[in-house]
């Protein structure tokens, strides 16, 4: 906390302080905000009791299930939390976003959802392939799979069926739509786009986490529309949008992340932009908006 | 400086370090947490866990 004396406004949550996390706790020390640093792994709150020690609170949870709960618990004793519960919710499940995405006519892969892996077969002979099967819940393109043909396909479920949860046993197929080696990824702070990056790697998974490098792309007018909207369709405050280019060019929606990591894109914009500095202001105009 | 659990090298930390900040041992690579700054002691990091991301 930088002011001991005085209750602190902001809370950021976080268990891991990875870079991301290291500049937005300087971003509020350059400024003199009072901000407390909360580790999820020590947090409870007592539900009838009710209050919050911090108006505002940052969720910089690496985990979806703590993030999700976490803000669940703030959120029900009153504190502001960005993003919420139900944003947190909507973008950890692939299929509820893409549901959003959908809803909100934005143009997006072909998807199914199979309530088993043996339907998820049927499901991809009516997608057709090449295809994509990822876990429902997961980041870093984590066991996302290509699917080349109907025999590797079988072989991919076949291990999924093994799985002992239930909830890996509902499969979420997509076609794997033709792009290049690269994707689009967008940050939007407040419903406005910041910047824009190209990520770019061999593997068809272009996840910074993989390896893949961020170059600067041009912000341009249908991205940043893509993007906001995107964002918005999910409920979230800050997001990192991501596009990809079809063989034709068309921009489609791939997924929103809640809890945008952003090393690779600060790197690529060097110091033209700040994503802490634009986070800190939209925590502030919120806090302002809510509590006066 | 710290010394690395793992292997017992000299680990450099930040002027200021913070708590649960992590730094990797550039002589073993492994992820340390700072578990607390004063003073200072590190940790062996906790593996990735399935649901980690963004």
């Amino acid at each position: 906390m930088t002011a001991a004396t005085r209750p602190a406004t902001f809370a950021v949550l976080a268990s891991r302080l990875r870079l991301d996390e290291k500049r937005i706790l300087e971003a509020f020390e350059r400024r003199g905000l009072t901000y407390e640093h909360v580790d999820t792994r020590t947090l409870w709150r007592g539900l009838q009791e009710g209050g919050t020690p911090w108006p505002v609170v940052l969720n910089r949870e690496i985990g979806q299930v703590r993030a999700l709960h976490a803000a669940r618990a703030l959120e029900a004793g009153g504190a502001l939390v960005v993003n919420s519960a139900q944003a947190v919710d909507m973008c950890g499940d692939k299929y509820r976003t893409s549901v959003a995405l959908r809803d909100a006519g934005l143009p997006t892969p072909r998807t199914a959802l199979a309530l088993t892996p043996e339907a998820a077969l049927d499901a991809l002979d009516s997608l057709g392939y090449p295809a994509v099967v990822k876990p429902l819940t997961g980041s870093w393109g984590r066991l996302v799979s290509k699917l080349p043909d109907r025999e590797t396909a079988a072989t991919v479920l076949e291990y999924i069926a093994a799985l002992p949860s239930p909830a890996s046993h509902i499969v979420y197929v997509q076609e794997l739509v033709a792009k290049p080696d690269r994707d689009i990824r967008v940050v939007v702070i407040g419903g406005e786009p910041v910047g824009a990056t190209y990520r770019r790697c061999q593997d068809f998974r272009t996840n910074v986490a993989r390896g893949a490098d961020s170059v600067r792309c041009p912000l341009t007018a249908e991205i940043a529309k893509l993007a906001s909207q995107a964002a918005l369709s999910v409920g979230a405050d800050i997001a990192g949008v991501d596009l990809i280019e079809d063989s034709s060019g068309e921009l489609l929606v791939l997924e929103v992340n809640h809890g945008v990591e952003f090393s690779g894109f600060q790197r690529a914009m060097g110091s033209e932009i700040s994503v802490a500095d634009h986070i800190i202001d939209h925590l502030v105009a919120r806090a302002q908006s809510c509590f006066g | 400086m710290v010394i690395c659990p793992e292997c017992e090298s000299s680990v450099a930390l930040a002027e200021a370090p913070k708590v649960s900040e992590i730094v990797e041992c550039g002589g073993c690579s492994v992820e340390l947490e700072v578990l607390t700054v004063d003073p200072v002691q590190v940790v062996l990091a906790p593996e990735v866990e399935e649901d980690w991301g963004e």
